[in-house]
């Protein structure tokens, strides 16, 4: 995944002058705390690759305005959790400036963090916010889960107009899979999610690193229960694909929304929300949220995993929404 | 002047300096073994600073710290197990074990927290003090930051305010050369903390501060004028980190040379110098003295070790109070 989005970084600066990248110690040697612009201040300039001081809002703010005057900011913000220093510049400022000047200007501005549990990093650098960021209209979020994804939404969210928040879940960095070459220039459409396994029994919506959990979990129940889940992947948090959402909710009546953020708030309470409204029709509703506890997340393993859920939650969440359908069991799809 | 301080004084200072450094170089053997989680961030090098401010503050002071705060927190008389515990995630560290190395905190002692977010502890230390001076109260804060947190908004809002209410705070810049892999004279123009503390209207001093006595100094200057109600100061004191930003970071943006210069200049030495100048501390007792501090820590880690494991349930506890 690293390499996938550096060579997103590396092919949309080739194609485009305009692009360039700001952040903390994202210059060689150190190539960022994670690695993922290595290379690249050699290979284009300080210029281009421009290290900054410690001073996230400062930072998020320069992006919004190089990108209101023509430039294409890709801006590094270390943890996810540091975006809260930038809130302001983000939320009252890069979101709302295309809408209050009219239309007049666009704020192509990206900006990527990786965070996420999984590491023990304690309660100020495991966060995952994207559900904050999805509830500001003008705001783009994306989480991809694959390699492949990584490069192709990235390169869309720079092309992109507006301002888009990309989360690179840590624990994908070393995740290996097929990415496309640079010829292909394979771009992703923002918006669009990607069924990742297809099933008839019961619709699992998640993202970003609970992508492989679900499908971990897809296997179980297809192994164990007979059932047969369909995987959907988001890829965009906001704005998220309704339609595939709600088609495969049609043809299976049974949802699961799983996520690793705090559950309360979270994206699966919008979704959830979203099919039962729009599904008021279908005979037998059944929707089940996975998500995290109530409370940071806590330094100690033990803590961070009883926390935070996993495949084995997803695998809970599906058998109960379908034998509340009374369809767990013999008779189950077949 | 140096020769004024008492050698005994000296020597618990000198112990407090071991404490710290084999306090380090044992989580960092622990946590290169695979046993402890999360991340370390090593303040070997820099044992000079924490012991040359805290030596000025009662136990009812306070201070704020950083993610690279042990030291900070011994200095200030952190207990050395329950540190080890907390390391461990276990359920006796001084966070239950939700916190880490990145948010070790004792309020028993003054320890308002060590804190992963760079430049956070800076308008915490401001509220403390502010808080303190409602109250009529001669307690001072002393804030411990690296050379990076100088470049975020929450540092100059947070010395801005402090000077114009005369807060008693102590700023103390931890100069370590880098932020990460960032030299910090590629990211602030201003030559020194001297230069932004006029511009805050308040005294700044720069300071050596791999020599235990210039800090003391300084920070006696510092605190006395805090305690008078004469508000804060601005230190800077110029030292170096010996390891990377974390346990296992290679470093690859320093010399080696740069690096042994340093070593060169070790904080330890002068202070062993100074005490043998005076016949305060001969090989003998240098030797019994480090098995002593070593010896402790032992038995730190080792309680560490031994700690209890949390509850997965207790993960729940205190995200509000009651
Ligand atoms: C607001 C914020 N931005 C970035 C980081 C990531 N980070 C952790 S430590 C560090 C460098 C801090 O340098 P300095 O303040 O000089 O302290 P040192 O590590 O040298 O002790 C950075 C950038 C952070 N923790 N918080």
């Amino acid at each position: 995944m690293r390499e996938a989005l550096r060579e997103a970084l590396a092919e949309e600066m080739e194609r485009d002058p305009s692009v360039f990248l700001l952040g903390e110690d994202i210059e060689d040697p150190m190539g960022g705390s994670y690695k993922v612009t290595l290379g690249l201040s050699t290979r284009f300039g300080r210029l281009r690759v421009r290290n900054a001081p410690i001073s996230e809002a400062a930072i998020v703010g320069a992006g919004v305005g190089a990108a209101v005057t023509g430039s294409r900011p890709v801006v590094e913000v270390m943890y996810m959790d540091f975006l809260e220093i930038a809130m302001d510049q983000l939320v009252s400022q890069a979101a709302k400036i295309r809408y209050m000047s009219g239309g007049q200007v666009a704020v192509p501005l990206t900006v990527r963090c990786q965070g996420g549990p999984g590491r023990a990093a304690g309660p100020q650098h495991s966060q995952l916010l994207e559900a904050w960021f999805a509830h500001v209209p003008g705001l783009k979020v994306v989480v991809p889960s694959t390699p492949r994804d990584g490069k192709a939404l990235l390169k869309a969210a720079i092309r992109d107009p507006d301002p888009v928040l990309f989360f690179e879940p840590n624990i994908l960095y070393n995740s290996r899979g097929p990415v496309p070459d640079p010829e292909a220039d394979e771009v992703a459409p923002l918006g669009k999610a990607d069924v990742k396994r297809p099933g008839r029994d019961v619709t699992v919506v998640t993202y970003g690193a609970m992508v492989a959990m679900a499908l971990e979990a897809a296997e179980r129940l297809a192994r164990e229960d007979g059932v047969a889940a369909e995987v959907i992947d988001l890829r965009t948090v906001s704005p998220w694909d309704r339609e595939t959402v709600l088609a495969s909710f049609r043809k299976t009546r049974a949802l699961v929304v799983a996520h690793q953020a705090v559950r309360q708030g979270g994206m699966g309470a919008e979704i959830a929300a979203t099919v039962y409204e729009e599904a008021l029709d279908e005979v037998d509703v059944e929707i089940a949220r996975v998500g995290a506890r109530f409370a940071p997340t806590p330094f100690a393993p033990e803590l961070e995993r009883y926390v935070v859920p996993g495949a084995e939650e997803i695998v809970a969440a599906a058998r109960e929404t379908l034998e509340r359908a009374g369809r767990l069991g013999a008779a189950v799809g077949r | 002047m140096a020769g004024d301080f008492d050698p005994a004084w000296v020597t618990e200072l000198y112990r407090c300096m071991l404490r710290i450094r084999a306090f380090e170089e044992k989580a960092a053997e622990l946590y290169q073994k695979g046993e402890l989680p999360g991340f370390l961030h090593s303040s070997v090098g820099q044992e000079a600073v924490p012991v040359g401010v805290t030596a000025w503050l009662e136990r009812d002071d306070l201070i704020t710290s950083t993610h690279r705060g042990h030291g900070h927190i011994l200095a200030k008389g952190a207990d050395p197990a329950r540190m080890f515990l907390e390391l461990y995630g276990s359920e006796e560290g001084y966070n239950r074990g939700k916190g880490g190395s990145m948010h070790i905190m004792d309020f028993s002692i003054g320890v308002l927290g060590a804190n992963g977010i760079v430049g956070g502890g800076v308008p915490i230390a401001v509220g403390a003090a502010l808080s303190l001076q409602n109250r009529g109260s001669d307690r001072v804060v002393a804030c411990f930051f690296g050379d990076g947190a100088v470049t975020t908004g929450a540092f100059h809002e947070g010395v801005n305010m402090a000077a114009i209410w005369d807060l008693p705070v102590l700023f103390v810049c931890e100069n370590n050369q880098y932020a990460e892999s960032t030299p910090h004279r590629t990211v602030d123009r201003a030559r020194d903390l001297t230069v932004r503390a006029q511009g805050y209207g308040i005294p700044g001093e720069v300071v050596d501060g791999n020599d235990l006595f210039a800090v003391l100094e300084a920070a006696r200057r510092a605190v006395e004028r805090a305690r008078r109600g004469g508000g804060p100061t601005l230190l800077e004191c110029r030292t170096y980190r010996w390891y990377g930003h974390y346990i296992g970071d290679p470093a690859v943006y320093r010399s080696e040379e740069e690096v042994a210069s340093w070593k060169a200049r070790d904080p330890l030495g002068r202070v062993a110098g100074w005490l043998a100048e005076r016949g305060a501390l001969d090989e003998e007792g240098e030797a019994r003295l480090r098995a002593e501090v070593q010896a402790e820590i032992e038995a730190a880690a080792a309680a560490g070790a031994r700690g209890r494991r949390p509850a997965p349930e207790s993960a729940l506890e205190d995200v509000y109070a009651g």
